[in-house]
């Protein structure tokens, strides 16, 4: 039964992938921008305490930041240049946050001055955890979440598979295929490494099946080795969210309210491990990362390997835009972010910067209707809840009722229910806010 | 430069609500044009008048104008495609009316009724006019298009004439103007499964081709305009229901083919069933709610005091959706099945 199934899960949507633009570019780098902008806070977690002064000289490499207790990574610095500031920036997350300013020097030639060198053969799971914090690695996929607590099994649970995330299932995106085709070698370092961590036995990469070449070349490159193995998976949004990518590869559900950990599983993104083999034997930090430059707005489209902290702004201006109304989303159009500043800098969990420009603009603001009751929310929804009911308790203020009778906290803000509804109603929008309701009566 | 903000997602399907009840106008079309080539000037008549009727319910009572939409349009065919081709004009504009005022607008509208309101309207003739409204008249009759049915313009308030006369006069091919149900409920007479497929019957304005309606059927299906497994599920219910019975007294009761496509059961599975703001939205909803109708049609059929059953069987689907969906709510992933 097993050998026909397509490996995939069930609902789910399937959004026009938009890919072509710039899967087949190999990655560049940018050039430095003047200036750097670094939040403290660019992981989920305790934002890094900044250890140095406005007007200090760094090098790139070197630690701006220290971890503050356990959920929390460094920061280092992306560029050698000087301090010039300690202020508050606007985020994508649309707040203020402290952050650093570091003016880049010109004349410098960029070269990563400060290594922290280490006896990876011989470091025991708890050491690799701790020099996994030091680099400053959080999840690149998007979440931001701090790689060493991932991989940290919980005690008293047992896992026996990592899941490596090479989906990529939001539209636009090809940062993941790029680093996968590029950087293969890294990335089955970093599996490595990171089975060592987490104490794994076995290892699986997911990738959507409308990457072949991905699939294809990590299964040459793993050839001689039985317990790691590349799965092709459907092509389906949101196949990379990680209960739907485990259910399609193990067969296997995380229980409602769990984590992955309860039933075996540990999941990372392929960019995260390809960093963690890449940086992690060289001692360096997380200092830059590739992004997915893209979308119609764009002139020159591609994957750019750019420092942390560049404003989109200045990436705007190297990749070319057209002007007129534009749309700025960093990371996919399926969850990520709209920003309403050039300013903002990319961060650790940005995988692209997304311009989308009058065409589409006008289109999305479209006319809204009342709900018709046609489910196709309902057939959408990876999570299998109910978004036409959860709508309808929404827009009746019945905020308690969503969290309580209709699984409200089980919705990950994927987007589909809204993809689908014919009457072009904001439903994911109506759960952030009954969700932040919520919190907020609680407090 | 201006810089847009929007929440996610930031794609959506082309799909809204326009095209789909666009397209469901468009799958109507063929049924329309069966009915005018079957029953002439009168049923064009008909269905130009509940159309004019329920669009300009909305258009005077419902809050804005709400016609762009296409639901008005939508149940003004509907409803003429269920009424007696010949029923006097005067009568299916009153039917117009209620359908859109009792059975949406003062629900709220678009979304908000319970009753699919083409059935409103209708059920609401059916009480009102009870001899206007199991009145027949023959298929494919002789100067269909040049002549009306007499009984079409009944000056409003009076009794429309007895047709029985004009019928024996224009019928041909021993088409009489009794339904296939009618004639095996109260007459015993039979009709052939492949009459009632094709059309070759008499019957509501637009119920009698069973193909056609078929075809607009899977083609709304396929585009994901009607959720397929509501008339799956309806049919399914009909036939093994029939089936049993039939199996139990040959005799009886008519066979299950006859009964699939027999009346307004194809109609109304594809078309009124599938009504999304009457049926539900949870998954195993979908099919309680077509088994029910389907039963409950075969058994008022076969028990009732009517021919037909599947108006009723609907609006009873439709009450009970709510209660559906309440028992039906579907499992959350990663939640043990219970």
């Amino acid at each position: 039964m097993k050998l026909f199934r397509r490996h995939s899960f069930s609902h789910g949507v399937h959004p026009p992938a938009h890919k072509d633009g710039t899967a087949q570019i190999p990655v560049r780098r940018l050039p430095f921008p003047p200036r750097l902008i670094l939040p403290l806070g660019q992981h989920i977690g305790a934002p890094a305490k900044s250890l140095v002064k406005k007007g200090e000289e760094v090098v790139r490499g070197q630690p701006l930041a220290a971890a503050d207790g356990a959920v929390s990574v460094p920061l280092h610095a992306p560029a050698t240049g000087r301090v010039r500031n300690l202020e508050s920036v606007l985020t994508s997350r649309g707040s203020w946050e402290p952050a650093i300013i570091l003016d880049v020097y010109e004349a410098s030639t960029q070269e990563v001055l400060w290594r922290e060198s280490r006896d990876l053969e011989n470091l025991n799971p708890e050491a690799l955890l701790q020099a996994i914090q030091d680099m400053g690695l959080v999840g690149l996929g998007g979440a931001a979440f701090p790689s060493h607590i991932k991989l940290r099994i919980p005690e008293g649970k047992e896992v026996d598979t990592l899941v490596i995330n090479g989906c990529e299932c939001e539209p636009y995106l090809t940062c993941d295929h790029r680093i996968m085709l590029e950087y293969p070698d890294d990335l089955i370092r970093g599996i490595h490494l990171a089975m060592r961590a987490s104490g794994t036995s076995k290892a699986v990469i997911g990738i959507e099946d409308n990457k072949m070449d991905a699939v294809r070349l990590l299964q040459e490159k793993l050839a001689g080795t039985d317990n790691i193995r590349a799965q092709a998976v459907e092509t389906k949004y949101p196949q990379g969210s990680e209960k739907m990518l485990i259910k399609s590869l193990l067969g296997r559900e995380v229980p409602a309210g769990g984590i992955p950990a309860d039933i075996g599983v540990v999941v990372n993104n392929v960019g995260t491990l390809a960093a963690l083999g890449r940086l992690l034997p060289r001692g360096e930090g997380l200092i830059e990362r590739v992004i997915t430059v893209t979308g119609p707005g764009i002139k020159r489209q591609g994957n750019y390997l750019v420092p942390l902290g560049t404003p989109i702004g200045f990436i705007l201006e190297q990749a070319g835009y057209s002007g007129g109304p534009n749309e700025f989303i960093l990371g996919g159009p399926m969850m990520g972010p709209a920003v309403s500043s050039l300013d903002t800098p990319i961060t650790k969990g940005t995988s692209g910067l997304l311009v989308l420009n009058e065409p589409q603009v006008r289109e999305e603001s479209r006319p809204r209707w009342a709900c018709i009751k046609c489910g196709h929310c309902v057939t959408a929804c990876p999570m299998h809840l109910n978004p036409a009911w959860l709508g309808q308790l929404a827009a009746a203020g019945e905020y308690a009722q969503m969290a309580e009778a209709a699984n409200l906290n089980h919705c990950f803000e994927c987007g589909c229910c809204s993809y689908v509804c014919p009457s072009n109603i904001p439903l994911v929008q109506y759960f952030r806010m009954a969700k932040a309701i919520n919190r907020e009566k609680a407090a | 430069m201006s810089i847009e903000l929007r929440t996610t997602p930031h794609l959506h399907t082309p799909d809204n609500v326009i095209i789909i009840m666009r397209n469901v106008v468009l799958a109507l079309l063929p049924v329309c044009a069966w009915s005018v080539w079957q029953f002439g000037l009168s049923a064009l008549a008909l269905i130009l008048t509940t159309l004019a009727s329920c669009m300009l319910t909305e258009r005077m009572l419902g809050k804005s104008n709400t016609l762009g939409d296409w639901s008005a349009a939508i149940t003004g065919i509907l409803l003429a495609l269920t009424l007696p081709p010949a029923f006097p004009l005067w009568m299916a504009a009153v039917a117009g009316f209620v359908a859109m005022a009792l059975g949406k607008l003062l629900f709220g509208g678009l979304g908000m009724n319970v009753f699919n309101p083409a059935l409103v309207g209708r059920a609401f003739v059916q009480a009102a006019f009870p001899v206007a409204i199991t009145t027949w008249t023959p298929a494919l009759f002789d100067g269909r298009f040049s002549q009306f049915i007499p009984t079409s313009f009944t000056m409003p308030f009076t009794i429309p004439p007895a047709v029985a006369e004009w019928n024996s006069q224009v019928a041909v091919d021993g088409f009489t103007g009794a339904t296939p149900l009618g004639l095996h409920k109260f007459e015993g007479v039979s009709t052939s499964v492949l009459d009632l497929f094709l059309g070759n019957a008499a019957g509501s304005a637009g119920e009698t081709s069973a193909l056609i309606i078929l075809l607009g059927g899977l083609y709304l299906a396929a585009r994901k305009f009607l959720d397929w497994r509501i008339p799956l599920f309806v049919l399914l219910g009909a036939g093994l229901t029939a089936a049993l019975f039939h199996f139990i007294d040959p005799q009886q009761y008519p066979s299950a083919p006859f009964m699939l496509f027999s009346g307004g059961l194809m109609l109304g599975a594809w078309f009124m069933a599938t009504d999304m703001v009457g049926s539900p939205v949870t998954p195993w909803g979908v099919v309680v709610y077509g088994l029910l109708i389907g039963v409950l049609t075969i058994i008022i059929r076969l028990f009732g005091g009517l021919s037909e059953g599947v108006m009723y069987a609907i609006l009873l689907g439709n009450a009970a959706t709510p209660l559906i969906e309440q028992f039906t709510q579907p499992r959350v992933f990663g939640e043990k099945r219970s």
